[in-house]
């Protein structure tokens, strides 16, 4: 990996100390302002729920998939000879759960690092963040099945478009670093 | 969600009835990624309390129906990128929105810039795939949501 250098330990020190500081500065503000107070933690704590309660799970899921499949597998339905039956396992993967884009990126490199091709590892990260199954049936309830149907159509070849773009600008070396994720 | 922990639950039961060294070795692993992401976590969860509060929905109403088409779409490709929203919160307020007059070319843009293009979890998304992989996805997908919104525009008549 070239490109990018490889995070030390003290890079995640230092971003640790980023987040504690502005932790901190939030906060004070929060005592210091009481008219902000109650609607940042609010908001805050909708946040960190979501992420506690959705995280351990993944978590487990990804250090399962990590030791029980292998590279071979993986290759297999999802790496650079899988073709279209690799694009639509991608889409399902992707659209399949519901859960926060945030979740999806450790999964997808998890997903890398087994030798998912690139595109792939887009496409499922773009169908987690805009096709979501359920997510579709609050869409049609509220907007309409016309938009719901254009947009589910649009953001399905468009995921295939991003896949391919990044595929081609990165090739192989999406991930950060091998190191990082062992 | 709920999804989630039936697939682990069982995942895990079936891992240690075949091997318990394996599964062991998994949950390990996994406290490992924890440890690593938990920087990034902690580093969102301030930034989504910070925007949330900065621009509720009632700020984002007002400032999607205010202007004219144009000016609507880049508003929303801006609200859309650097606020997170679930999609059963996102979708309603849209519903609100179309009924108060919001073009459906706006409402498009939002809603997909709100799911695919993320600044505050672009510290996370960089962690695990760096700067310039991170950096072009979000723009790739904000080009492509502009897209998207033009084609529902164009679907709807509204262009």
């Amino acid at each position: 990996m070239k490109q990018t250098t490889k995070p030390t330990k003290s890079q995640t020190k230092n971003e640790l100390a980023i987040a504690i500081v502005l932790m901190i500065i939030t906060v004070i503000v929060g005592i210091a302002l009481p008219s902000v107070r109650g609607r940042m933690a609010q908001s805050a704590w909708s946040v960190a729920r979501e992420m506690l309660f959705i995280l351990p799970a993944v978590l487990v899921l990804m250090g399962l998939f990590a030791v029980w499949v292998s590279g071979e597998t993986v290759n297999k339905y999802l790496g650079h000879t899988s073709g279209v039956r690799g694009v639509l396992l991608a889409l399902f993967f992707g659209a399949l759960p519901t859960g926060p884009l945030y979740i999806a990126f450790p999964l997808a490199a998890g997903l890398a690092q087994k030798g998912v091709r690139t595109s792939n590892i887009v496409i499922f990260l773009t169908a987690w963040a805009c096709i979501k199954i359920p997510q579709e049936l609050v869409e049609w309830q509220f907007l309409g099945a016309r938009f719901m149907l254009a947009r589910l159509i649009l953001t399905i070849t468009a995921a295939i478009i991003i896949g391919s773009i990044l595929e081609q600008v990165f090739s192989s070396k999406i991930l950060k670093s091998k190191k990082n994720e062992e | 969600m709920t999804f989630f922990y039936i697939l682990t639950v069982l995942a895990l039961v079936l891992s240690l009835a075949f091997d318990r060294n394996k599964s062991w070795q998994a949950l390990q692993v996994a406290l490992k990624r924890f440890l690593q992401i938990l920087p990034d976590l902690l580093l969102m969860t301030v930034l989504v309390a910070v925007v949330l509060y900065l621009l509720p929905q009632s700020t984002i109403a007002f400032y999607l129906g205010k202007y004219n088409l144009l000016f609507s779409s880049i508003v929303a490709a801006i609200l859309g990128s650097v606020t997170l929203m679930p999609g059963f919160i996102a979708y309603p307020l849209c519903g609100l929105l179309a009924k108060q007059g919001v073009p459906y070319l706006v409402l498009g843009i939002f809603s997909t810039t709100l799911m695919m293009v993320g600044v505050v979890t672009f510290p996370l998304e960089q962690r695990y795939f760096g700067t310039k992989v991170a950096l072009i996805r979000n723009l790739v997908s904000l080009l492509i949501a502009l897209i998207v919104g033009l084609g529902i525009g164009i679907f709807f008549g509204e262009i």
